[in-house]
């Protein structure tokens, strides 16, 4: 199985588990920005989601297992890398290499710290900011809870914190995804670090204005 | 004009190295940067010092033997040239110049600048060439290869062996040096039969090296003196996805 | 002595094939038992290694550089010739032979041309099937031009940088080999001896450059591909580590040196900058497809290029060569060159050089076409001269480039000790007295792989494998000398560092025994040479030990071997009482200035045999016959 142990197998690993992740983030968006129609938008939309059991849990299950391969591998080829390079030269200057692409482990680990954070207390309910109650058609009241919790300024700028951190990750992942799967060439190479850029600033901007708004009391309780 | 420069010595494989600071006096634009250390050795054997060893051998910029780190870049930083064709008009009076081995796991240093490159002789090893027999094989024009064919597969080929990617990139990896043989040979109709088993020959070998993975910094093409393009590694992970499915 | 080349007799055109047919062969289950020491892995010798390894013998190679990848045949840059016709414009295998007969001034031997020619076809399929990528046309088929003062466009290339292109085939075919064990390969490893036993070659001692540990290596036969010896003249276009080391211990040894006073001097390379200068850089003869060269008419006149009108221009070669014009063969646009520059209408720094100017070819073709095919020259160019050639004209001078001369073979390749190969650049056979364009690579791969295979069977098949074990007292004996040698450098403790003696023999060299020799200058570096040889034994400087990587000390050993060939190759200049090629006599030219060859006296290959360091040399010749090309005065008019 040299897609387990191989150099260039285990980073292609790497670019699928990604590129399901980056698909979560682009649905996980546009599912939180139901949240500008108020809680008709998105106490519906959660509402729909959760009346299918089996695919939620389906999904899931594969966003599970694509974090966890992704974590796995991310830290064993960093680990490798580290090794490979003893990093010992007195003067080093970098000509190309970002801090985006050379944080990408640490930026990865604070967004996994993010998710854990993120699920206990949006999924699970187990943080003691959030406030869990039902809503006039007696669905569960998600904008009461989202907007309460975000209007905690230090709740906020942790989740916009994440959101760098995302974007940073992004900003060399996306590239980087389809450079490993290929789909690369001269022409391309300029297009798609600048777009993988443009992208994950897009998506950071998108996520970050929903506690903005709230912050800014333009979505109210 | 007249400059400092601090350079690695290390006098054995185990033995530990430091920067050593030395004065490099009346030296000329015109010189290069090895005719630059040609004279500081030649006043430390007059001292009887040992001269500062590194690798050097064709001095035009072709044969990859010269291998140094000048102030934290491989051959130094100027687009497509190898130390040997550095020239000092390129430095200003009183500068301070580092100057350093390549620096990898799969690189020891032997002395000085001098480092062991073998590893990458072991992944051309493992599959760098067709296997065709001396003999016996076809007319040259029996193989019809385009011109837009045959220019990407130059523009691989163009490699010099040096190592500057791997000196360069942050995880001492050697993907744009082997991805630059692969490309050469896999776009090649002469080089396609064997071209599943060759990528995943060459990759292991790379892995089997303690050469680290490619994470896409591209350090590698801004350090080469070539200009190899990282597309050619882009080409590498097709074919090992080919490779997958064979 | 009268030497005999051992060619076969008949029709040239079936001599190779008669040849190949009578000569013996070695059964395939008794190959692997004959152990083969390759020296060398340029063109020649990772050819000879990869294909003998192939074929199923051990084989050991050997080279000084950290990777058999970068010996210097990889600095060729215009191309590869061979006779396929495929631009369909009269080429053919006897008009290879001919021209490259007629190129090397009639005094190469016609039977070892006419096979060069032949299997000149062989190689460009060869490394078409290695995955060169030679340049092609955009329906596929490979492309040709015309180079180096051919008349055809028989040259195959691959962009400015084939001599690389073909050498990494040769390495990938010779790396495939060692995977498969059947060649073992030591880098950074000097020869610095040959063992003979018994009258038959048997073996090197070596030093390995990194620990230091000298050592004998066994082998049924031993096979040089060590290159030329242009680094005597200390500014050349080698690489800083070609040396005469391999060749002449083996001379010391018995083997012959054969018209060392055949060197090439290229005409366009970079003028030297100045007295820190450690190599010249050579640029692609290609260039003089589309530069013009001249000088000014008036002796030191210090106009810049541009504002010189062009009836203030010389255009000498134009003008003494109206049919060749630039195109005219390496030595007499190199002698042309120095003419001008002798007579003060040199220009740049000192005066030493000519223009080469595009000027014209950019107003006709555009700078953009330019650009295609030369862009890398002018890159490299400019890095070294800071000068952009595309606004003023290039300054070009001649170097040292390459050694027609070499150890003397047979036509099997095997010199005079009977087990002793030779190839490529270090033998003397094919280029005559002027190696012409684009025939170094041909020659180099040809014996790697199509000649040394046949031949060398030939004679294992004569002899029993593993005779001559390590233990050997040969071998001892070799060992001991070498060690002793190494010692004797580091105990001097002089003043003056190697490199010094290497500069002042290269200045007595390129001064006396250079581009143009004459009988007194001649005797002024006879008397010179062993001068310097003897300060150069007192008074050098080797700092280090000898059982650690220690540059100095390989160069000194280097200098040393060129500090005794030198003399060789200046006396070798002297008997010749003649010019033809890259030989020039001053007092043997026409009234015109064309060299004046002398058949009646000069016709042959001249083989030194050595005597001992202050000891005259013996001369032995083989007499060159000329029965399928006219002995015709070589004119380019």
């Amino acid at each position: 199985m040299r897609i387990l142990t191989g150099s260039v197998g285990r980073k292609i690993l790497m670019s699928i588990t990604g590129q399901l992740l980056i698909i979560f983030v682009l649905i996980h968006l546009i599912g939180n920005s139901t949240i500008f129609f108020g809680p008709a938008g998105i106490n519906a939309y959660a509402e729909h989601l959760h009346s299918l059991p089996p695919l939620v849990w389906l999904f899931r299950l594969v966003m599970l297992a694509a974090v966890s391969v992704h974590i796995c591998y991310g830290v064993m080829l960093t680990l490798e890398n580290k090794a490979a390079n003893p990093g010992a030269y007195a003067v080093k200057r970098q000509l190309k290499a970002s801090f985006a692409s050379e944080n990408m482990v640490w930026t990865g680990a604070l967004l996994g710290c993010f998710i854990v954070y993120h699920l206990a207390q949006f999924t699970i309910h187990g943080t003691p900011d959030v406030v869990v109650g039902m809503d006039a058609a007696n669905r569960v009241d998600v904008f009461k809870m989202v907007v309460t919790s975000f209007g905690h300024a230090l709740i906020s700028l942790t989740y916009m914190i994440a959101m760098v951190m995302l974007f940073l990750h992004l900003s060399h992942g996306i590239p980087s995804f389809l450079q490993t799967m290929g789909w690369n060439n001269d022409k391309t190479i300029p297009v798609f670090s600048t777009g993988g850029k443009v992208i994950s600033a897009v998506l950071m901007l998108a996520y970050i204005s929903i506690p903005v708004v709230i912050l800014a009391g333009l979505l109210k309780l | 004009m007249n400059l400092i420069l601090h350079v690695w010595r290390q006098k054995g494989p185990k033995e530990p190295g430091k920067l050593e600071q030395y004065e490099a006096k009346n030296v000329s634009p015109d010189q290069s940067f090895l005719e630059m250390l040609d004279e500081v050795n030649d006043t430390l054997i007059k001292t009887g010092k040992d001269p500062i060893v590194f690798d050097h051998d064709c001095r035009e910029g072709i044969c990859g033997m010269c291998s140094q780190v000048i102030n934290g870049v491989p051959h130094g930083g100027q687009e497509r040239t190898t130390v040997c064709q550095l020239h000092m008009r390129k430095f200003k009076d009183g500068d301070a110049i580092y100057i350093e081995p390549w620096r990898a796991l799969a690189f020891p240093i032997i002395k000085d600048l001098i480092v062991d490159r073998s590893a990458m002789e072991r992944i051309i090893q493992a599959g760098g060439y067709t296997s065709c027999h001396t003999g016996g094989v076809a007319d040259g024009n029996a193989i019809l290869v385009p011109k837009p064919v045959a220019d990407y597969a130059m523009d691989a080929a163009e490699c010099i062996g040096c190592g500057a990617c791997i000196a360069a990139c942050p995880n001492g990896s050697a993907m744009l040096f082997t991805s630059a043989k692969v490309a050469q040979l896999a776009s090649l109709p002469q080089g396609q039969a064997e071209a599943a088993e060759r990528v995943c020959n060459m990759t292991d070998a790379m892995q089997a090296n303690g050469f680290g993975n490619c994470s896409n910094h591209y350090e590698c093409q801004a350090a080469c003196p070539k200009g190899i393009s990282v597309k050619f590694i882009a080409k590498l992970n097709r074919e090992y996805q080919k490779a997958l499915f064979k | 002595m009268i030497l005999d080349g051992k060619c076969p007799k008949g029709p040239i055109q079936t001599s190779w094939d008669r040849h190949r047919f009578d000569m013996k062969l070695v059964n395939p289950a008794n190959k692997r038992k004959y152990k083969i020491l390759v020296v060398g892995t340029g063109l020649a010798g990772g050819a000879a290694a990869a294909s003998l390894g192939e074929l199923g013998y051990n084989v050991e190679a050997f080279c000084y550089q950290d990777s058999a990848r970068r010996a210097h045949s990889i600095a060729a840059q215009g191309g590869i010739n061979a006779a396929k016709n495929y631009p369909n414009d009269g080429d053919s295998i006897y008009r290879l032979f001919y021209d490259t007969i007629k190129g090397g001034d009639f005094r190469a031997r016609e039977a070892d041309v006419w096979r060069l020619a032949q299997v000149s076809n062989d190689i460009i399929d060869q490394c078409v099937a290695q995955g060169v990528p030679f340049a092609r046309d955009y329906a596929g088929y490979l492309d040709n031009r015309s180079f180096g003062g051919a008349q055809v466009s028989r040259t195959f290339f691959a962009r400015g940088q084939t001599g690389q292109q073909l050498l990494l085939g040769a390495y990938s075919a010779l790396s495939r080999q060692v995977k498969a064990g059947s060649v073992k390969l030591f880098a950074r490893t000097e020869m610095l001896d040959l063992v003979v036993v018994d009258g038959e070659a048997k073996g090197i001692t070596v030093r390995d450059l990194v620990t230091g540990e000298v050592r004998c290596h066994v082998g049924d036969a031993v096979v040089l591909a060590t290159g030329g010896y242009v680094n005597v003249f200390y500014l050349s276009t080698n690489a800083m580590g070609c040396s005469v080391t391999a060749n002449w211990r083996a001379h010391k040894k018995g083997a012959f040196f054969a018209n060392p006073c055949y060197t090439q001097i290229h005409p366009t390379c970079i003028p030297q900058s100045g007295e820190h200068q450690s190599k010249l850089t050579l640029m692609s003869e290609s260039l003089r497809n589309d530069g013009r060269c001249w000088a000014p008419k008036k002796a030191g006149d210090n106009r810049p290029a541009n504002e010189i009108p062009d009836e203030d221009r010389d255009y000498y070669l134009e003008r003494k060569y109206p049919s060749y014009g630039n195109l005219a063969p390496r030595d007499i646009a190199s002698r042309a060159a120095k003419e001008q520059c002798d007579a003060g209408r040199g220009v740049g720094p000192g005066g030493r050089g000519v223009n080469l100017d595009f000027a014209d070819s950019i107003k006709r073709l555009g700078e953009d076409t330019i650009r295609e095919r030369y862009g890398n020259l002018f890159e490299m160019y400019e890095k070294i001269t800071d000068e952009n050639a595309y606004k003023v004209p290039m300054r070009m001078y001649p170097a040292p480039h390459y050694a027609m001369g070499g150890l003397w073979v047979d036509y099997n390749c095997e010199s005079n000790v009977p087990g002793l190969f030779v190839l490529g650049e270090a033998n003397f056979s094919v280029h005559g007295a002027n190696r012409l364009g684009a025939s170094a690579l041909m020659q180099g791969l040809a014996d790697g792989y199509y000649v040394i295979p046949y031949t060398i069977a030939n004679y294992l098949a004569k002899i029993k494998p593993g005779t001559v074990k390590a233990d050997n007292p040969e071998c001892k004996k070799s060992i001991e000398d070498v060690k002793g040698a190494t010692n004797k450098l580091l105990a001097i403790n002089g003043k003056k560092t190697v490199s010094e003696f290497h500069r002042e023999l290269g200045k007595i060299m390129w001064e006396n025994v250079g581009m143009a020799r004459s009988e007194q200058s001649l005797k002024e570096a006879i008397k010179k040479i062993p001068v310097l040889r003897e300060e150069f034994w007192k008074n050098v400087k080797v700092t280090g030990t000898g059982v650690e990587l220690n540059q100095e000390l390989e160069n000194a050993g280097r200098v040393a071997d060129f500090l005794e060939f030198g003399e060789l190759l200046a006396k070798d200049a002297l008997h010749r009482k003649e010019s033809c090629g890259g030989h020039f006599r001053t007092e043997y030219q026409m009234p015109d200035g064309e060299a004046m060859r002398d058949d009646e006296n000069f016709c042959y290959a001249a083989a030194w045999e050595f005597k001992g360091v202050n000891a005259e040399p013996e001369l032995h010749k083989e007499p060159l016959t000329f029965d399928n090309v006219h002995l015709a005065v070589r004119s380019y008019k």
